[in-house]
């Protein structure tokens, strides 16, 4: 033990308080990470073709990077597809194949080595190995390799036998793959369904017996149900909380700000004001937008606060009030323009340059922050079809960061203008982004980040970027 | 076809938007019509639906259907969804006063079959009546419900009423897990009080034997319609079939992350810092000397730090394992310092936000907001700062801190006053008046060990002196007391 506790320290970006040594932080310090553990995890999936694993893999590695969990996939087939630099047919893929076999294991073995650069050298926490493994000797090798590197392995399993959801899986995602480019359709249907046949005979799906000391999930026609066997630690628990929530029904989720907020015209950040003229104003535009849209059951959400409730109001619908979709706490600098922000805190403002993501106000919240108090109304919105949320600034940037993969060092510079609704909808592996204006003037709140971010930078340096105002 | 209207359900399209107002005490803003508030406004829970729940357990005597009744019911009644276990079983003991042996559940029973499926529908009536009338959302049918018939009984009854139904199964036959059950709850229940353990043991394993025969478990094929969870091997493995909504999907990721491995949580508050000494609420201060130091004069010293004493206590208990957590204010950060183990910091764990009365004493805020002050006297728990939060927010806040503490073993909470309040309160059941009134004290440490159906506790005092903070409830909670009323209860301070 200890003999005396060590002196604190607050680090100026995060507001974190760490116990430091010689005026110097000591790394020790432990912030509640999603992944506390120092044990990397291999997520492995299983499962035929067209049974949704490459889109499985993409959107869980999004979801985990988006809460701060370092995760890449590596999916095998692009490895086939460097390797192999023209597809022919499935006859590739036959079972007796034996320069196919060769050169698959080969890929499998390539991915498996990047994996291990990623985790070991990269600062990666999670991999996502994204090929069919459909073989208890495969997945023996995988297990064998995580074993020797000292990772966790949690297999996802994608069983579904119901031709609809196959056959729009291949419309979905297979016939515009670079393998049937120079196909036409039925061509590539013909081909892929004989592809999937070469897998079929050979397939050992995870067992609860055989493998009952595995630890994975086995989900079933899409989400219908699911089999979870023996999750080890608190990331695998996210993992089937998220697996559990997401589903494949197409939907369109709207995200647009409040109208045009009084402070918002004055320059000022945060605060609890109601709306401008032209903020009413959008408000109504965006209620003829939303019916003209003809939405099938539309659910709108908005904040707790003022300017967004009263936007709701003239949509005209009911709508749920989420404390969650506040803005971002600006503490000390509530209220405040730019200006007066770098008059009474320019090294804050610096600081926010340096690292707008990390930054925490003085009494107030990160986009770090903002990102895990969002976490509940991403689960949400995964479950629910049509959503329309009307929110802030700096919450629209992190739900679009969320949709559109983008990395915490873009999400602050997102561009969310007022006025604008952003339509997205689901498609193949992605999202398809509308972008509607209303056609309603409004002032820019966006400032981008200036050159000079510097703590001694000129008070002219530090408000280049700060948009026009009262 | 319908129309685009009532599709898409709007109807207000062409009148003016409503004005909005701010309820003084939750701080919400809301639609009214002439100047009252529209009932009408939503704010987000988590059961959106009007759609009351019924949870129905099924599984032999013996595989903890009552342990997750209760603690189901314990988890959704404090993230604030009113829920009431029905336990058939309890319903039978009023019905025939005193229980004579496992005969009375033989299947050829006629009159116990009569009188078990009397029971099942009074508790059914209790239920339709908790639902329908006590704003119940979730009512627990807790029974072995074994049969499909029994089973479809209950869904025909749900239907009727407009219930949706969910079913959780136990299934498990691992012999060391079902002793251990029994000996924690069965040979102290009122079935067997007048038994020795052997005979009770035996009496009960016969009682497993008569259900076990007639025992249809919910089949992926057979029941694929229905919606369930089934637990097998006390959380070894589940099988989850058509989740419905969003209470249903909070359910399944609760129940997953239980566990019943024994192990103990400490609570206990920072050590008392510099702003409690001077009877300030909130901020981020450092620990007062009596919190963090020896005293110089150490020899004639009745007292030494807390922090060091916590080190010391947390050393002496030997835990296996310990997992030290703290907030990220530095009162709670320096106390763990002093245990020179590492922990973990959680920005969810940081006090209530006091808003404008952030560093205030209790007679500055009755000067400068007496109907804020007496508003919170009058709705401790709803009540929300300006510009800062409510309890009823730190219990969202603190849901995810909840979920982990349920998968981990051993983990001392260094917390504060408010927070530690909604976490005990978590632990013992305590309802939403009873929270904000919870006893916590500085310098004292709460070690909660599992037990049965609940929860011990025992409070430990580290000998080391500290103000009292807790304001209780004044008498005048009116908007227009004096002054005086309000700061009756002031907890004497610098």
């Amino acid at each position: 033990m200890a003999s005396s506790p060590r002196e604190l320290t607050q680090n100026p970006l995060r507001k974190i308080w760490m116990p430091c040594k010689n005026g110097l932080p000591d790394r020790r310090i432990s912030q509640r990470r999603v992944c506390m553990t120092n044990c990397p995890t291999l997520i492995v999936t299983v499962g035929l073709p067209a049974r949704g694993k490459t889109y499985i893999s993409k959107k869980l590695t999004r979801y985990l990077n988006w809460i701060g969990v370092p995760t890449k996939e590596f999916n095998v087939g692009q490895y086939r597809r460097e390797c192999v630099k023209t597809y022919k047919s499935f006859e590739f893929f036959r079972p007796d194949n034996e320069e196919g076999l060769k050169i698959r294991k080969q890929c499998a073995l390539a991915a498996l080595k990047d994996v291990q650069q990623y985790l070991r050298d990269e600062g990666g926490q999670v991999a996502v190995f994204d090929a069919t493994n459909t073989t208890r000797e495969r997945r023996g090798t995988i297990m064998n390799f995580a074993q020797q590197n000292d990772y966790k392995v949690f297999f996802v399993e994608s069983v579904c036998e119901d031709p609809d959801v196959i056959a729009e899986n291949i419309v979905q995602v297979k016939l515009g793959s670079p393998d049937y480019i120079h196909c036409d359709t039925d061509k590539a249907v013909e081909d892929f369904m004989k592809r999937i046949k070469c897998y079929e005979n050979s397939y050992e799906p995870l067992d609860e017996v055989l493998d009952g000391n595995l630890s994975f999930i086995k989900i079933m026609d899409v989400g219908r149900r699911y089999l979870v066997n023996r999750v080890q630690d608190h990331i695998q628990s996210r993992i089937v909380y998220y697996l559990m929530n997401i589903h494949i029904t197409p939907r369109s989720i709207y995200l647009c700000r409040h109208g045009e907020s009084e402070l918002n015209v004055k320059g000022r950040i945060g605060g609890d004001s109601g709306l401008s003229v032209r903020g009413k104003e959008f408000s109504d535009c965006l209620g003829k937008f939303i019916q003209g849209q003809n939405i099938n059951e539309l659910k709108v959400w908005t904040s707790q606060m003022k300017r967004t409730i009263q936007t709701a109001e003239a949509v005209g619908v009911p709508y749920e009030q989420w404390k969650a979709l506040n803005e971002i706490d600006a503490g000390v600098c509530e209220e405040m323009t730019y200006e007066e922000i770098q008059e009474n805190y320019p090294l804050e403002f610096a600081l926010r340059d340096q690292d707008k993501y990390r930054y925490r106000y003085p009494k107030g919240e990160s986009y770090e922050d903002l990102v895990q108090r969002l976490e509940p109304v991403i689960m949400e919105l995964e479950r629910q079809e049509n959503v329309l949320v009307i929110c802030h600034q700096a919450v629209m940037r992190c739900l679009l960061a969320y949709f559109l993969d983008k990395s915490a060092e873009e999400l602050p510079y997102l561009k969310c203008p007022l006025h604008t609704v952003m339509k997205l909808t689901p498609v193949a592996y992605g999202c398809k982004i509308e972008y509607i204006s209303l056609n309603v003037e409004a002032v820019d709140t966006h400032r981008d980040r200036p050159e000079n971010v510097h703590v001694r930078r000129s008070k002219e340096d530090a408000l280049k970027t700060v948009p026009p105002h009262l």
